[in-house]
C-alpha cells in the first residue's frame, strides 16, 4: 500500500509471540516524515520489542512493517539499516576499545563489505563528516579519546552520533536519556530537535519531562496493544493511561 | 607525510624480529637446533592467524590443527607423488603409486590424488583447501549465530573427526603413520643440511610476509570492525554490516595461514601424520598464542618460539613432567596474564619505548610540524 498520508513508517496488524505468549498483538501505527514520536508504557508493554521488530532483530509472526515503500519484515538486519533505519540500544553500545573517531568511522556508511572495508581509506570527505557529526553530539574535542573513557552521557551521545553519520530516514532511540544528568538531558533534547529537520525519530522513554520536551505525538503501549495515541496533552488526560501508567 | 609513533615502533620491532630470525639464530645455532626453530616457526603461521581470528574477531577455534594438517597433507601428497616414480617403486605390485597404497591393495591412484602431480596446483591447494573448508564451516556456523564455546567445541569435534577419517582411510591417506619418506621438491633433495637451511630461510621470509599481510589487514578499517564486532556484535550488525561475512573472513584467513604453516612443516620435517591434525596440537597452538598474547602479532610469534623451546628443553631433561608444566603455564597465563607476555610489554615498557622513539624522531627530523 502506498504511503499517501505522508507516513514514512507504517506498522500494520503486527504480532509476535514468544513461546505462545503474545507480546505484540495486532499493533498498527504510522510515523510521519520529520515526526518525533515517543512510545511510552509500563514495563513489559512491548516497547523494546516494537523496535526489535522494526530493525529485524526479532521476526514478526504476523503483520507488516512498511518503510518508504519497502517491506521490512522480509529484509535482513543489515539491509534494513541500509534502507535507512538506525537504531540505538538501551544500554550505550559503543566500541569501548576504539576511540571516538574510529567509532564514528565504523558507522560511516561506506566500505561495508569485507573487501571494501579492507581497502577503505580515510578521505577528506570522511574526516570532514566525522568532525561535523562530532560537533553535533558535543564530542568535537574528544575524538582521540577511547570510548571507554567517556562518561555515560557522552557514550549515549556517541551512539546517537554513530547513527546520525549514517543519515537514516528513521532514527529509533531506546531510552536515550536514561542515566543522564539534567543538563545532559536538556542538550539531548536540543540535539533531537535539531536532527529531526530531515528525518523521523521514534523514541522509547520513561522520563515524562523529557517526553513533553520532544514529542510531537505519543503512543501509549500496554500489553502489546495501543492504549492511547495523540498529543502529550490528550494522552496525559486519558483516564485509561492514568490508570495503567501515569497514575503510579 | 610523517609516520605516527605507533608505526615507527611497529617497524622497529618488526625489524628486530626479522634480524633475530634471519641473522642471529642462523649465526648462533647449530644446524640441528636451527631446523628445530624452523619447525617451531611453522606453528607461528597458525598463531598469527589466531591473532586475527581469536584476538581480533573473538572467535576461539580449537581446531586450527585441521587447517595446519590439511596444508601439510597437500604438500605431502605432492612430495609423495614425486618420490613414487615408476622407477623408484618398481618392486611394488602396482608401480608408480605411493607405497602405502600398494600395501593396502590399492591398484590405481585415487582421483583426488591426481592433481597433486602439479606443483602449482599443490601450492595453491596448501592455502585453498584449508580456506575452503574454513569458509564452509564458518558459513554453516556463523549464519546460525553459533559462537563462543559452542563454536570452539564444534571445531574441536571436526579436528577429531578428521583425525579418525585420516587414520581410518589408510589406503588413501597413509593412516596413522601419515605420509612418510618424502624426498624431493621438483627434483631438489629436501633432506640435505643445505636444503634444510634454505627451507629455514624460506619459512622465515614467508612468515614475515604473512605478518606484513596480517598487519595490513589489522590496520585497515576491517581490523577495527573485527574489534568492534568482538565487543558489540549487535551494534555492528545494526550499523549495516553483514557480520557473518566478516567472521567467515577472519576464520578463513586464519585457516589459510595455518595451511601455509602446515606445508612448511611437511617440508622441514619430511613427513606429515594425523598427530598434527587432532585436538591436542590444536589446543597447543591456542596455548602458544595465549602465552605470547593474542592481541599482538609479534607476541604470538615469540610465544610460539618460547613455549616450543621450553617444550624441547623440558622434554629432553624430564619428559614426564612436560605436560604438567605446559598445563601449569597455560593456567598461569590465563589467571595472571590474560593478555599474554605482550601485555607485560604494553603495561611496563611501552611508555619508555614511545618516549625513546619520540625523542629519536625529534632529534633526526627537527622542527617538523
Amino acid at each position: 500500500m502506498p504511503l499517501d498520508d505522508g507516513s514514512l513508517l507504517e506498522v500494520k496488524d503486527l504480532s509476535v509471540s514468544f513461546d505462545g505468549f503474545q507480546v505484540i498483538n495486532d499493533l498498527s501505527f504510522n510515523v510521519g516524515k520529520e515526526e518525533i514520536r515517543v512510545i511510552i508504557g509500563p514495563n513489559g508493554a512491548g516497547k523494546t520489542t516494537v523496535l526489535d521488530l522494526i530493525c529485524g532483530r526479532t521476526k514478526a509472526t504476523g503483520g507488516s512493517i512498511r518503510f518508504a515503500g519497502k517491506e521490512l519484515t522480509r529484509l535482513k538486519e543489515y539491509d534494513i539499516v541500509r534502507a535507512g533505519v538506525g537504531r540505538k540500544f538501551q544500554t550505550p553500545s559503543v566500541y569501548e576499545d576504539l576511540n571516538v573517531f574510529e567509532n564514528l568511522e565504523i558507522s560511516y556508511p561506506h566500505g561495508r563489505s569485507v573487501f571494501e572495508s579492507l581497502l577503505f581509506r580515510r578521505s577528506a570527505a570522511v574526516i570532514e563528516r566525522i568532525h561535523e557529526v562530532a560537533e553535533m553530539i558535543f564530542l568535537q574535542d574528544q575524538l582521540d579519546r577511547k570510548a571507554s573513557e567517556l562518561s555515560h552521557g557522552q557514550k549515549q551521545w556517541l551512539e546517537i552520533g554513530m547513527l546520525l553519520i549514517q543519515d537514516p530516514a528513521l532514527l529509533m532511540l531506546d531510552e536515550p536519556v536514561a542515566g543522564m544528568t539534567v543538563s545532559e538531558r536538556r542538550r539531548t533534547a536540543d540535539l533531537l530537535q535539531s536532527i529531526t529537520k530531515s528525518r523521523s525519530v521514534l523514541v522509547i522513554e520513561h522520563d515524562m519531562g523529557f517526553v513533553e520536551q520532544i514529542a510531537h505525538k505519543v503512543t501509549v503501549l500496554h500489553r502489546g496493544q495501543i492504549l492511547s495515541e495523540g498529543s502529550m496533552e490528550s494522552v496525559k488526560n486519558d483516564p485509561k493511561v492514568v490508570e495503567v501508567y501515569l497514575g503510579h | 607525510m610523517s609516520l605516527s609513533i605507533q608505526k615507527r615502533k611497529d617497524i622497529i620491532f618488526f625489524s628486530i624480529l626479522a634480524c633475530f630470525l634471519l641473522v642471529v639464530l642462523p649465526g648462533g645455532l647449530e644446524p640441528f637446533r636451527l631446523n628445530l626453530v624452523g619447525k617451531y616457526l611453522t606453528y607461528a603461521f597458525v598463531t598469527i592467524g589466531l591473532v586475527v581470528c581469536w584476538g581480533d574477531a573473538g572467535i576461539l577455534s580449537l581446531g586450527q590443527g585441521i587447517f595446519f594438517g590439511l596444508g601439510g597433507y597437500c604438500m605431502a601428497m605432492f612430495l609423495k607423488l614425486q618420490a613414487s616414480t615408476v622407477e623408484a617403486t618398481k618392486n611394488q605390485s602396482t608401480p608408480g603409486i605411493p607405497d602405502f597404497m600398494d600395501w593396502n591393495q590399492i591398484t590405481a591412484l585415487p582421483w583426488f590424488w591426481k592433481p597433486f602431480h602439479s606443483l602449482p596446483f599443490s601450492l595453491i591447494a596448501v592455502m585453498a583447501v584449508p580456506a575452503a573448508l574454513a569458509a564452509l564451516i564458518g558459513f554453516a556456523m556463523f549464519r546460525r549465530q553459533v559462537g563462543g564455546t559452542y563454536f570452539a567445541i564444534i571445531t574441536q569435534a571436526i579436528a577429531s573427526v578428521l583425525t579418525i577419517l585420516i587414520i581410518g582411510q589408510q589406503g588413501y591417506t597413509g593412516g596413522v603413520n601419515g605420509i612418510t619418506d618424502l624426498r624431493t621438491l621438483d627434483g631438489w633433495d629436501i633432506r640435505t643440511d643445505h636444503a634444510k637451511l634454505v627451507l629455514y630461510y624460506i619459512g622465515v621470509v614467508l612468515l614475515l610476509a604473512c605478518m606484513l599481510f596480517v598487519w595490513f589487514v589489522r590496520s585497515s578499517k576491517l581490523g577495527r570492525i573485527l574489534h568492534a564486532m568482538r565487543d558489540q556484535e549487535n551494534r555492528v550488525r545494526f550499523s549495516g554490516y553483514n557480520v557473518v561475512n566478516f567472521k567467515i573472513f577472519a576464520f578463513t584467513l586464519s585457516a589459510a595461514m595455518a595451511g601455509i604453516g602446515g606445508a612448511l612443516f611437511t617440508l622441514e620435517v619430511g613427513f606429515m601424520s594425523p598427530t598434527f591434525v587432532g585436538i591436542v596440537p590444536s589446543i597447543d597452538m591456542v596455548i602458544y598464542c595465549a602465552v605470547g598474547g593474542r592481541n599482538s602479532l609479534l607476541g604470538a610469534v615469540y610465544g610460539t618460539l618460547l613455549v616450543n623451546w621450553a617444550r624441547t628443553s623440558f622434554s629432553e631433561s624430564m619428559p614426564e613432567i612436560w605436560t604438567f608444566a605446559m598445563g601449569a603455564l597455560f593456567i598461569g597465563v590465563v589467571l595472571f596474564l590474560p593478555g599474554g607476555l605482550s601485555s607485560l610489554y604494553q603495561n611496563y615498557l611501552d611508555r619508555y619505548m614511545t618516549r625513546l622513539v619520540a625523542a629519536l624522531t625529534a632529534r633526526f627530523k627537527p622542527a617538523r610540524v
